[in-house]
């Protein structure tokens, strides 16, 4: 898939048609959910805790169904197995403690019987993607936060999927680590053209990543607003200290600021 | 500073085998002088040294009867060790199977073995009734502990695998038997002590109806014949045999984490 040059223009991966998700306690999560993911974009949903991002990231990638609704793959029909197409990471990185972080990138691979050199080959180019590829040998016990979010990284990338989902990544690394990854993964989306999905509930984390933010607000789950930020890629610290960003970032906040207000009755219990 | 520490760590290594060692010593010491200030005749209670003689003077028929425990041990443990995990497999499997038989397993667990053992004796053959003992009180820690092991599975690592299609075996092999090792590797642990008490239980059961050879049987049978020297030396082969089966079971549980897991590995790493 070439990389999309113009994210607005592309035509939609996928889109959520009246998505509601209700769970076993009467908790109504996700209420009439409805957008597109179009090819190439980097998406984000940004919210508070509790507005239902992560819910709709598990639908999206079938691992829950929705109580109402569908997730509709234009480009593929109504397909249900979507295991060559997308790449999960989880807000922790999940790893298999067991096994060093070659073994860990490998199994989507390994999972799916995919033959010994491809995979290989495969696997230490997701590894150098995400600059791990001296640490092959190396368990995840052995390695600092960031660095384990970056096999988690390379793990999702092995198969080549047209969707990355990521929810919340990086919430729980230093501000340091956090912008350089941030960086890192602008560069793999850039370089593999991937469609990315990135749930936060920072503002500027969003503002950063994204060519375009959904906002959402909580109780029942909802879009909220739209954002689009038309800042040009590739972006780095001159993005993050300009005034074009605090713009954006004032737009995102107010938005959110909004979606927010309409919550007040449970405003406290996020 | 890094010398430093690495030679108070060797202090403390050294610490940690030299004060129990010396603690022993002098407990002998004071035992030895006790038995022969006040002259204690040896059927009462013999002192170290004797114990010490008896042990090398009878060694050729103890060292038997330490074998024989300690196959029937061994046996024990193995048949806990595949009975265990595979019944915890199967339950894992097979919901069904689970509610079915899980109670029983209970029940076989929680009636002492001293009743059962000598109900064994007279439905099995002697040295088949002694491994059954053996096999009872050391399966079920491992299926307790693999059964638990096998439902702490990482969710998300769960999810990742639904996500890419792993099948029921790849989700068993490449995800629940690993995350379950550690509580299968605990579970053993207690299963080798374990083991030995119930070869220990059914042989003295055994015992007082006449047969067997074992270490526990030359115990009952030397308290009848009031030879106490032979009766601790006999309990000091089992105390051994009992370290040795601990600690080689440790060794195999340091060699299978080291890499990875947080209980084998030193807090500096």
């Amino acid at each position: 898939m070439p990389p999309a040059t113009k994210p607005q223009a592309a035509p939609s991966l996928l889109a959520l048609r009246g998505v509601s998700k209700s769970f076993p306690n009467g908790t109504l999560a996700l209420s009439n959910l409805n957008f597109d993911v179009r090819a190439g974009e980097f998406l984000c949903l940004l919210g508070p805790s509790g507005c239902g991002k992560s819910t709709a990231l598990r639908i999206i990638a079938g691992l829950s169904p929705p109580s109402q609704g569908s997730v509709e793959w234009p480009a593929h029909g109504m397909a249900t197995d979507q295991t060559n197409r997308i790449g999960f990471v989880f807000q922790e990185p999940t790893l298999m403690p067991w096994a060093s972080v070659f073994d860990n990138a490998a199994l989507p691979l390994v999972l799916k019987g995919t033959a010994g050199e491809t995979t290989a080959k495969r696997v230490n180019a997701a590894l150098d993607r995400v600059g791990l590829e001296k640490f092959a040998q190396v368990f995840p016990r052995e390695l600092s936060g960031g660095m384990r979010m970056r096999v988690s990284i390379a793990r999702a990338l092995v198969t080549e999927p047209q969707l990355l989902l990521m929810d919340e990544p990086f919430a729980a690394l230093d501000e340091i680590t956090r912008f350089k990854l941030n960086n890192d993964l602008l560069q793999v989306w850039q370089a593999t053209g991937t469609t990315v999905v990135f749930v936060t509930h920072s503002v500027f984390e969003s503002v950063y990543l994204s060519s375009r933010i959904l906002v959402m607000s909580p109780r029942p789950g909802r879009v909220a607003a739209e954002l689009a930020i038309d800042a040009p890629y590739p972006r780095d610290q001159n993005f993050r200290t300009s005034a074009e960003y605090a713009a954006y970032s004032r737009r995102a906040s107010t938005a959110l600021a909004q979606a927010m207000a309409d919550d007040k009755p449970a405003g406290d219990r996020a | 500073m890094n010398a430093a520490r690495t030679s108070q760590e060797w202090r403390d290594r050294v610490l940690r085998i030299a004060l129990p060692i010396l603690v022993l010593a002098l407990v002998l010491l004071i035992w030895e002088v006790i038995v022969r200030i006040n002259r204690i005749p040896p059927y009462v209670l013999p002192g170290p040294g004797l114990i010490l003689a008896t042990l090398v003077d009878d060694w050729e028929l103890l060292s038997q009867s330490l074998v024989v425990t300690l196959a029937t041990t061994v046996e024990g443990f193995l048949l806990a060790a595949f009975g265990g995990v595979g019944l915890a497999l199967l339950f894992n499997q097979s919901r069904l199977l689970e509610y079915s038989l899980y109670p029983y397993a209970v029940i076989l667990q929680v009636t002492p073995i001293v009743a059962i053992a000598p109900l064994l004796l007279i439905y099995l053959p002697q040295p088949l009734a002694v491994l059954a003992c053996a096999w009872i009180v050391a399966f079920f820690p491992v299926l307790a502990n693999t059964t638990l092991g096998l439902h702490s599975v990482d969710r998300n690592l769960s999810d990742l695998f639904t996500l890419y299609g792993a099948s029921r075996r790849q989700v068993l092999w490449h995800l629940k038997l690993p995350s379950a090792l550690p509580y299968i590797l605990g579970g053993l642990q207690i299963a080798g002590g374990l083991s030995l008490i119930g070869a220990v239980v059914a042989e003295i059961a055994a015992g007082s109806a006449g047969a067997g050879s074992g270490l526990a049987y030359r115990i009952a049978e030397s308290g009848y014949r009031l030879n106490i020297p032979r009766m601790f030396a006999a309990l000091l082969l089992l105390s051994v045999a009992g370290i040795a089966i601990f600690y080689a079971l440790s060794f195999v549980n340091h060699l299978a984490l080291r890499r990875w897991h947080e209980s084998a590995l030193s807090r500096e790493a």
